[in-house]
């Protein structure tokens, strides 16, 4: 009885996977708008400069910086709350995948899919070699 | 030209590019980045910082639609993702390093090649064929459905593909591209799986590499807020279009005019680089 549920069919696993990737999607792309349309308010007027590469300040670079300027309903730090977001829709259809191998028990794919896994949670943890 | 017009026009600009790349099965990214640092006159760096993002967008919008048509080989691209995700931080890693002349340069040619891969017509396979040991350890072998029913195919060749994808994954992550062109081109061509199987498969495989090179990226403050917002808003609101009109609009002609464009912006970029003008 138990049978039914231990295992799941391929099929199944990737309707679940197209909803969960959708639902980040336009998450993501919310809240990068909403994002967008404070930082314009506050600084449309303003002249551009994307000509020069001078790098992201430290509060929009790493994880717990962009949080607090979100937070703080800074234009900018939405923007960039909304693309981590989008990143991690991958990452968590990878996640997905990993226990849907589990389920399946096989052995092979668990471990292929937990070293992709660790490669992507390295990279967004800040890839220090 | 303050933030606002230069936002908006980078947005029309974003919805074109992803509106073509969708059309035309080469993603977003291998116009935008030229589009950006030609036209636009934004770094290089900044370029492939907020095409890279807007390649996960349209990577993730399309395999929402792609999945349930039961085509995608989860098994075959996550085994190849070992080799992309590698790539992509050996690629992210290198795009610190490398001037950004160079990068313009070997972005110039990849467009070159993606060119010439698209208006080459495909080679037609002859079926049935016999399984490969290796694929079949790895319980690559599936079906995928046609008019006909389900088609059963066998994957070949894993090992070229597996050191193929990682070159893709390198480009990905240096250029901030998806090099959808050459994961296709590996898993179609060299691996010989299916030409359905290989797009989405790919599209499912330009994602999680994309974001593995996307961690680095961010680390490194290539991701502006500032300009990511519109490239990504509009290259995601063009691929669904493009997506739509797809089947209508998928002609020899469409592929030449297309391959012409991407070989001009091909030399375009090489001739800045040499210039020094990234």
């Amino acid at each position: 009885m138990r049978r039914a549920t231990t295992s799941w069919s391929d099929q199944q696993v990737e309707e679940i996977l197209g909803n969960l990737l959708r639902t980040g999607v336009v998450l993501a792309a919310i809240v990068v708008l909403v994002g967008g349309f404070i930082y314009l308010y506050r600084h449309g007027a303003s002249a551009p400069n994307y000509g020069v590469f001078h790098g992201e300040p430290t509060g929009l670079r790493t994880v717990s910086g962009i949080v607090t300027e979100a937070l703080s309903l800074r234009g900018r730090g939405l923007i960039q709350l909304g693309l981590i977001l989008l990143i991690a829709t991958p990452v968590a259809r990878v996640a997905f995948s990993l226990f849907a191998f589990v389920r399946q028990k096989d052995y092979t794919y668990i471990a292929v899919t937990m070293f992709v896994l660790g490669l992507l949670i390295y990279s967004l943890t800040g890839g220090y070699l | 030209m303050n933030i606002l017009e230069l936002t908006a026009l980078i947005w029309v600009g974003s919805f074109f590019a992803g509106f073509l790349g969708s059309l035309t099965g080469l993603g977003g990214g291998v116009v935008l980045v030229p589009l950006l640092t030609l036209v636009f006159g934004i770094d290089i760096r900044y370029a492939a910082g907020a095409s890279l993002v807007s390649v996960i967008a349209t990577s993730s919008g399309a395999a929402s639609a792609y999945v349930k048509e039961g085509y995608t080989n989860i098994r075959v691209g996550m085994f190849l993702e070992i080799a992309t995700t590698v790539g992509a931080l050996i690629g992210a890693f290198l795009a610190a390093t490398v001037s950004g002349n160079w990068i313009g340069i070997i972005f110039g040619i990849v467009l070159l090649y993606s060119g010439y891969i698209s208006s080459k017509p495909r080679r037609v396979r002859l079926a049935p064929d016999k399984p490969d040991p290796l694929a079949v350890r790895l319980k690559m072998d599936s079906a995928y459905p046609t008019p006909e029913g389900q088609q059963p195919y066998h994957v070949h060749s894993v090992p070229l593909g597996f050191v193929l994808m990682l070159v893709a994954g390198s480009l990905s992550g240096l250029l901030g591209i998806g090099a959808g062109a050459f994961k296709v081109l590996a898993m179609d061509q060299v691996m010989r799986i299916p030409f359905k199987v290989s797009t989405t498969t790919s599209n499912f495989m330009i994602g999680v590499t994309a974001a593995a090179s996307a961690g680095i990226y961010f680390n490194r403050g290539y991701i502006d807020p500032g300009l990511a917002m519109p490239v990504m808003l509009g290259v995601l609101l063009g691929s669904l279009l493009g997506a739509r009109v797809l089947v209508v609009a998928r002609s020899r002609v469409l592929r030449i005019i297309f391959a012409v464009v991407i070989a001009a912006l091909g030399f375009e970029m090489i001739y800045s680089g040499l210039a020094g003008r990234f």
